[in-house]
């Protein structure tokens, strides 16, 4: 690939340029949107430069969401959206490291079929088992609960299988060398698997987070109070229905903020989420 | 400091027995390679001392502990791994204060057996770097260092060199011995390459498919092998082995024609043998003397020494002649050994036939 061809640079440029246009225009669109007085943006063509509401509009949904539709504060959904997504990463990162952990470093009975088991239900997505869990939940009486809200998307069988494919690449002498150094098996975990681990966790991390964050279906169910809704939940529940216009401006601010979080937390750990994706050397 | 005994030790994974009852003892201070080829149990007899793998039946004793149910920490000895297996996140000091710090000595105390270590070893320099940013010799170092530090019983070696280069292992023997002298710890030193068996042990246990084939200080099993096995795996380049049959006293008639004198005695007549004779103890004689005549298919010049490969009766003799004697390919050589350095060897056991 050392070729010097102008008119290829060129062309796949373009190309670059018209797929981040295509990426971009729809988010664009949106921020405008945020900028606009109601009348404005309910005008058709609607204008495509800034308007001058910027700080009205976010100002307003923060502090008590739309007028005409919910009326829930979106400072404190964004806060119950951080919240649940921080709860689900950790949750997910602490259960599944341990759990691959025994399986890779303990010999028990029936190691290999606990193992399948996780792996098994990998394939389980949690629109199959939402009703049977909705129901536990329910009982338990943790709707309108962080618990609640948290929990049933802990268990990961993913970040499990990954970490146990990450402990099996690192050697079984480290293993061996650290039982002779004296370290016990929690000891070993903490001084030499975590430390490994880091770029790991990274990685899972940033995926689990943005996972978190986006859940949709879930939150919807077992929030029925308006300080319990994540932000996700709160853009719907602004749209108005019947005949009520809705307020596309405060909608699209809503949109705008409830996209920061999680493009920071991918911005901010892109290094070390890319290592962890791609890292070999042990 | 201390002894270490095996005491018909046997290790096996379900029916199957792969180590099949060792014994012996090492002395205070010794140096014990453990040597033979790959697959022969040699380096599972060695995690079964350190306490990584079970011992099926027989008796392990460091010092004077039985160590069979003890956990590899409290055996009170240190292990030096083949791929070093040191903690890549850590630095060279913490690596080898590691095992330390986890066994609560004071700040100071460690520092200054590390820093002891590295002086030993020449590590004072490198001692906040990462494994990473060292080469694979300065690895091996950091690893016996962090073996130095614990004042171990015993240090256990599993093929400490076999990662490195040629060069590298030349020097590396080399730093082991000076780290034996200084620390005078009992060793087990477990490796394949029988020269560096011949070169740092005091004692080797040359094992073979699970058992001990000899036991015994490097110019003893050099000089004495026990077995065609052994005979064949110690020295370099290998023993010559030639079928043959008992011909009266001191005489064997050569398979492949030839009459070698030996000095082991009456051969029954008839009987097979194996007649096993080191290159080196080979040389060009008359005609009428030679108990090789062959033509030469390939000579190999290594400066100090030529190795002539002689073709004789559909075998390959090797030959270690004088670095100056440069014999043509094609030509006939006529060779006979040292009647007191034949070896013979019963052709259906292969253990030796001595006087």
């Amino acid at each position: 690939m050392v070729e010097h061809r102008p008119w290829r640079a060129l062309s796949g440029h373009l190309v670059l340029l018209l797929g981040i246009a295509v990426v971009v225009l729809p988010i664009y669109v949106a921020f405008v949107a945020s900028t606009l007085t109601f009348d404005q943006v309910t005008t058709v063509p609607m204008p495509m430069t800034p308007g001058t509401q910027l700080v009205k509009n976010y100002g307003d949904v923060i502090a008590h969401g739309s007028t005409l539709g919910s009326r829930a504060p979106v400072g404190r959904m964004l806060w119950n959206s951080f919240v649940m997504a921080m709860l689900i990463a950790v949750g997910k990162i602490a259960i599944s490291i341990l759990s691959a952990f025994a399986i890779v470093y303990f010999r028990f009975p029936l190691r290999r079929t606990c193992f399948w088991l996780i792996f098994v239900t990998l394939m389980l997505p949690v629109e199959v088992r939402i009703f049977p869990t909705y129901k536990v939940v329910a009982d338990l009486g943790l709707i309108d609960t962080y618990a609640g809200l948290t929990l049933p998307l802990i268990a990961s069988a993913t970040a499990t299988f990954l970490f146990r494919q990450f402990f099996m690449t690192i050697p079984d002498e480290l293993a061996e060398a650290a039982r002779i150094d004296g370290a016990g098996p929690m000891r070993f975990f903490w001084d030499v698997v975590l430390p490994l681990s880091r770029t790991s966790i990274a990685a899972l991390f940033v995926i689990m987070f943005v996972y978190g964050w986006n859940q949709y279906l879930w939150p919807l169910l077992v929030t029925t109070r308006e300080d319990m809704y994540t932000v996700v939940i709160g853009i719907k529940r602004m749209i108005a229905g019947g005949d009520q216009a809705t307020e596309w401006q405060l909608v699209m601010a809503t949109a705008m903020m409830a996209l920061l979080p999680p493009v920071a937390v991918v911005v901010l750990m892109q290094r070390l989420f890319v290592r962890g994706l791609v890292e070999t050397e042990k | 400091m201390a002894k270490l005994a095996f005491r018909d030790v046997r290790k096996s994974y379900g029916a199957h027995e792969v180590i099949h009852g060792i014994t012996t003892d090492v002395d205070d201070g010794e140096f014990v390679v453990i040597v033979g080829p790959s697959g022969c149990g040699k380096s599972t007899l060695l995690r079964m001392v350190a306490g990584l793998e079970e011992i099926s039946a027989g008796e392990i004793v460091i010092g004077d502990r039985v160590v069979n149910r003890l956990e590899p920490k409290d055996r009170d000895i240190a292990m030096v791994f083949q791929n070093y297996a040191l903690y890549p996140h850590m630095s060279v000091f913490e690596n080898m204060a590691y095992g330390l710090k986890i066994r609560g000595f004071a700040k100071d105390d460690i520092k200054a057996r590390v820093d002891r270590a590295a002086g030993i070893l020449e590590l004072a320099p490198l001692l906040e770097r990462r494994p990473r940013q060292l080469s694979g010799g300065q690895r091996q170092r950091v690893a016996m260092g962090r073996a130095i530090v614990r004042e171990p019983a015993a240090f256990l070696f599993d093929e400490p060199l076999s990662n490195l280069d040629a060069k590298l292992r030349v020097q590396m023997r080399f730093e082991i011995q000076k780290m034996h002298r200084q620390t005078g710890t009992t060793s087990l030193y477990v490796t394949h390459d029988q020269v560096e068996a011949m070169t740092l042990a005091h004692r080797m246990i040359v094992m073979n498919a699970g058992r001990a084939e000899q036991i015994g200080a490097p110019m003893e099993v050099y000089a004495n092998p026990a077995t065609q096995f052994v005979a064949g795996f110690i020295g370099s380049p290998a023993m010559n082995f030639l079928p043959g049959k008992g011909a009266g006293a001191g005489r064997v008639a050569l398979d492949a024609g030839g009459i070698v004198m030996h000095a082991s005695g009456t051969v029954d007549t008839g009987k097979s043998v194996v007649v096993g004779i080191r290159p080196e103890h080979l040389a060009p004689c008359s005609a009428a003397d030679a108990a090789i005549t062959g033509s030469v298919e390939l000579v190999e010049q290594l400066g100090a020494d030529t190795l002539a490969h002689v073709s004789h009766g559909g075998a390959m003799v090797v030959a270690r002649l004088p670095g100056g004697s440069m014999p043509d390919v094609g030509t006939t050589l006529t060779l006979a050994p040292d009647p007191a350095r034949v070896y013979l060897f019963d052709a259906a056991t292969g253990a030796r036939i001595a006087t």
